[in-house]
């Protein structure tokens, strides 16, 4: 496994340099140096020394990707592309192009991103599988029936809903939540109540129809008819032995999206006053602030590659039948 | 019980509260509800806190409390007045020839060649307190610090000199500080490029200087300090709109220890930089800067004796706007700035008591404002029964469709073009855009200078002769008169008279999305009511920005937010010199007219005298006649304000106003208690409605359970 997990490894070098260059191509094709600089500039008053002064100070001066006035290997490394990709593959990211430390940033807004996203995910995965367990228990009954009615129902209804009707009903007229914000610590429990209780009300229909469609898959294989004939209640076969012969895609949707989970949610977070990551790439992007965006692209794609690796290693503690080589 | 909390974390969290005192629902860590905090927020994060680089408005709604400036707007006075704040009196001015030879007072303005701004400074005025002042020169900090708040770390204060003062117009002056009226200050301090071409090449040649070694090494030869109380500043010419400068935090006094301090690299490597934790002497300072969440303004112990104004326009005092007069400055003690990005928590938190102040974005406007059958507004009854007060107050800005006047069709001096944009001046509609699309929040405009800007005028004096006639209102000119018009330019019923292809014109923008499909449409129509056809060319930021300097674009919407209360800061976006696509300037429009340049030149360095209204009305009645805008509108600012929340006035150029501000916590609380009581009995209900649909679930599962294989 080990040479398997190397091998993988090596996989991401060149997956990152080829993210690194076409996050760059996108970006320069719509915004220039000049355009950056006027943007953080202002309207008013720029000059084009002041657009000039700019461009100097934060090395945006230098050829995009070849410098024709250079000699040698300096025609690679005196331009834009070098200089701003070198940084990322030693993981510095260095300075945004408003002046504030990437890394400082994204460590001080990761946590309250954490402290919605953890919680929504697990309640959310333990809420969707036991209602798609209960779903197969009760299957050819009106339960089923009406359950899968309301996941229907349920998914029907657009996200920013359940957000503005939650934040109306459970913090206006009832008054028991706050509507909107965050506080460090331990006071942060009370502003992410509403705001998980919406992630997991919002992603339970497709969840719960996600998670009965595996499980009604390993429900009509041999072992189970096995089980039943053993004498084992239905219960029991569905909580201990579906369940864990389902764990594989469960673990293929869940594992791969835990290093991001840190990344956000850009309208939950808009929402509810979360200080968080989710709208950091979006205002980066709206900012014309490439390092940001180099910077979040890098670690995105990196931690998704991750995210499949902890998958194969994971399919090998539920189903010892996996051997990664 | 068991199995239904487990049903429901949200009610065991809930039940749990049900002891604590106070709302469930309040935003804010519990503290004392009775301390004078004035609960505010912000939409965007801003960009700088820097006065030599932060231009604008949710900027200075943090740094205009934090710096001060040598003068102020009175909070309370109409036309807008300056009055002394760090400075002691208003500067004395001295002008000089080329030859340096002291000119008389009322010297015509053309023989000046310099003006000495001599300014004398409030003694005993202090700084914030600050670690700068005691940690600037180690560039240690303490081992044990744990690098949260920069307060936690030991702080000190000193009084404020007159090289504070310099040593920001030094840093507005040097490169590295990016400042955004670098350029324009050039051209007015004498010695301010020299200065700025010096520190380029100290920045080039010398890296390893510190910028406070940089900027303190060199002096700016227009600066000269006097004695600690007292500097002055030369600048060319005559240019009384320079005080107004001097009002703006952009001159706002920075100690050398500020810059000293946070060029520690611990400091920077945590963002903790001048650009983020200011150093002003201003009434509050900055204690928590967390721009993703929130901001949290103290009072500034150290504050110099300032006190509430006692004069106040007859109809201020009316509103009770006096009723603090006399009294200590601040009159609150902290403000909790908070992030709110989306209108609608906003709304409903500001309905729950728990922001003190709020505008009326267009998803509540119905909510708050109603009309009458003669068209006025006033508040809903739901806002009466709060207590909720409203204030309007006509900006001090301007929304244009501007005219490329480079461009063939459109633009030139020709009687042809002049006709053509008349035309289209009377046949876009801007009473009925307002109406549709600000819900009435909005003044059209009749020139180019708003009201409350001197020059402006009201009434019949200040209509539009060419877009409208007066009958004890404006009324906009028939489409008949435009359509002769269009004739009259060659383009008859909107067809080219001499090529005899109908007339296509075309509006560049960068809006995009279903709101500004509607008014892209409203405005495709305004055109065709005389039947020109609109062509709509889409774009994004960058591209427009680049056809504006080049001078692409054939019309386009623009805007102007005034700098200061002077007709110059609205006129020179007509000077000639500033033309955009030649010059770089503001002047988008590309307008050029020789009568008007001359007399721009001339108004531009006159006090505010009749003489000096005079020559704008002139030139206004210019800038009418060639019409190389669409004056647009001036937008009227709404804003409600809870009844506790007091000293509320709509003074649009004043940037300190928070100092004014007096909050009656108590009855807050007492509102928010009243108004947020939890309500516990529709949770009961969705328990024992799972209560029950659990019976049927029970019933099936014993009969699942005890079904046989053959069944």
């Amino acid at each position: 496994m080990i040479n398997y997990i190397i091998r993988r490894l090596l996989y991401v070098l060149p997956v990152l340099v080829g993210v690194n260059i076409l996050t760059f191509v996108l970006f320069f094709v719509v915004n220039t140096p000049d355009d950056m600089a006027r943007m953080q500039l202002g309207d008013k008053y720029v000059s084009q020394a002041a657009v000039d002064n700019w461009k100097q100070q934060r090395g945006y001066d230098l050829p995009l990707l070849w410098n024709e006035q250079a000699e040698g290997f300096q025609r690679l490394e005196k331009t834009i592309f070098f200089k701003k990709s070198v940084g990322l593959f030693m993981f510095d990211l260095g300075i945004s192009d408003n002046g504030r430390d990437i890394v400082a940033d994204i460590s001080q807004r990761m946590w309250p991103s954490l402290a919605i996203a953890i919680p929504s995910l697990i309640i959310g995965v333990l809420v969707n599988i036991t209602f798609a367990l209960l779903l197969i228990f009760y299957r050819r009954s009106y339960l089923e029936f009406a359950g899968l009615f309301s996941c229907i129902a349920l998914m029907s209804i657009s996200g920013l809903f359940y957000i503005i009707a939650g934040q109306y009903f459970i913090g206006k007229l009832l008054a028991l939540t706050p509507i909107s914000g965050y506080a460090p610590g331990i006071d942060a429990f009370k502003f992410i109540v509403l705001p998980v209780m919406i992630g997991v009300i919002g992603g339970l229909g497709s969840g719960v129809r996600w998670y009965r469609s595996l499980f009604l898959e390993e429900a009509s294989k041999d072992y189970v008819r096995t089980a039943k004939a053993k004498g084992l209640s239905e219960l029991q076969v569905l909580f201990k032995h579906v369940l864990k012969n389902a764990m594989i895609p469960i673990l293929t949707g869940v594992v791969v999206i835990l290093p991001l989970l840190f990344m956000g949610s850009l309208i939950t977070e808009s929402f509810f006053g979360i200080p968080g990551l989710g709208s950091y790439t979006i205002d980066a992007i709206a900012s014309q602030d490439f390092a940001i965006v180099r910077s979040m692209v890098f670690l995105g794609s990196f931690l998704y590659i991750i995210g499949l690796l902890l998958t194969d290693i994971s399919y090998t503690l539920v189903d010892p039948r996996v051997r990664l080589n | 019980m068991r199995s239904l909390l487990k049903l429901s974390p949200l009610m065991v969290v809930l039940l749990l509260a049900i002891g604590c005192e106070g709302a469930l629902n309040n935003p804010y860590v519990q503290g004392d509800n009775t301390q004078k905090v004035i609960y505010s927020s912000f939409s965007e994060r801003p960009k700088h806190l820097d006065p030599a680089k932060s231009y604008s408005s949710n900027e200075y709604a943090i740094i205009g409390q934090v710096y001060e400036s040598l003068f102020q707007y009175h909070y309370l006075k109409k036309p807008y007045q300056l009055e002394p704040l760090l400075a002691s009196q208003m500067p004395t001015l001295a002008y000089f020839n080329a030859n340096g030879e002291r000119l008389a007072d009322d010297v015509d303005a053309s023989k000046i060649a310099f003006t000495d701004y001599l300014i004398t400074i409030k003694s005993g005025v202090k700084f914030q307190p600050h670690p700068s002042f005691k940690l600037a020169r180690h560039d240690i900090l303490p081992s044990d610090w744990d690098e949260r708040s920069i307060y936690d770390l030991p702080v000190a204060t000193r009084l404020l000199t007159a090289d504070d003062f310099i040593y920001q117009i030094k840093r507005l002056a040097d490169p590295a500080s990016q400042s955004p009226i670098a350029g324009l200050m050039a051209n007015h301090i004498v010695g301010f490029s020299e200065f700025s071409a010096q520190q380029s090449a100290l920045l080039r040649e010398q890296p390893e200087l510190s910028k406070v070694q940089r900027l303190q090494n060199r002096p700016i030869s227009g600066i000269n300090k006097l004695n600690e109380q007292q500097f002055s500043i030369r600048i060319k010419g005559k240019y009384p709109q320079f005080i107004n400068w001097l009002a703006m935090p952009f001159f706002a006094p920075m100690p050398w220890e500020a810059d000293a301090f946070y060029a520690n690299p611990r400091l920077i490597k945590k963002n903790i930089t001048l650009d983020w934790f200011p150093v002003g002497t201003g009434a509050f300072y900055l204690q928590e800067n967390d721009p993703n969440r929130r901001m949290v303004l103290v009072k500034n112990p150290h504050f110099h004796p300032d006190y509430y104004p006692s004069e106040a326009d007859s109809k201020l005092c009316e509103h009770g706007l006096l009723d603090d007069a006399g009294k200590r400055l601040p009159l609150s003690d902290k403000v909790i700035f908070s992030l709110e990005k989306e209108t609608i928590p906003y709304w409903n938190k500001f309905l729950q008591g728990y922001y003190d102040g709020s505008g009326i974005s267009s998803d509540s406007f119905d909510q708050a404002v109603s009309f009458t059958s003669a068209g006025e507004f006033g508040l809903t009854d739901n806002m009466l029964q709060r207590k909720i007060g409203l204030q309007t107050a006509v900006t001090t800005s301007s929304y244009y469709l501007g005219f490329n006047m480079l461009d063939k069709v459109v633009g030139g001096s020709s009687e042809r073009s002049r006709k053509l944009r008349q035309a289209i001046s009377i046949a876009v509609d801007y009473e009925e855009y307002i109406s549709i699309f600000l819900n009435g929040r909005g003044v059209a405009a009749q020139s180019i200078i708003p009201p409350g800007i001197f020059g402006h005028q009201r009434h019949e004096a200040g209509l539009n002769p060419v877009v409208y006639e007066w009958d004890t209102t404006p009324v906009r000119r028939s489409l008949d008169e435009a359509k002769d018009l269009l004739t009259q330019a060659g383009y008859p019923n909107g067809v080219d008279a001499q090529g005899g292809k109908p007339l296509v014109l075309y509006f560049d923008t960068m809006d995009s999305g279903p709101d500004s499909k509607a008014r892209l449409n409203w405005l495709r129509k305004q055109f065709n009511k005389i039947n020109i056809q609109l062509v709509v060319r889409g774009t994004d930021y960058n591209r427009f920005q680049e056809k504006m300097r080049q001078g692409h674009a054939q019309m386009f919407m623009w805007g102007w937010n005034a700098d200061y209360p002077d007709p110059e800061n609205f006129l020179f976006l007509l000077y000639g010199k500033n033309a955009k696509a030649v010059h770089g300037g503001e002047n988008a429009a590309n307008y050029q007219n020789a009568e008007f340049d001359v007399l721009f030149e001339q108004m531009s360095s006159m006090d505010n005298t009749q003489q000096r209204e005079a020559i704008i009305h002139q030139m206004v009645s210019i800038a009418r006649q060639d019409a190389p805008w669409l004056w647009g509108f001036h937008p009227k600012a709404f804003s409600l304000h809870h009844h506790w929340y007091k000293n509320v006035n709509p003074n649009l150029m004043a940037n300190n106003k928070t100092k004014y501000i007096n909050i009656d916590a108590k009855q807050r609380a007492q509102y928010q208690q009243q108004w947020n009581k939890p309500v516990f009995w529709p949770l009961f209900m969705i328990a024992l409605l799972v209560l029950v649909m659990l019976i049927p679930a029970y019933r099936i599962y014993q009969r699942l359970e005890q079904a046989k294989a053959y069944d």
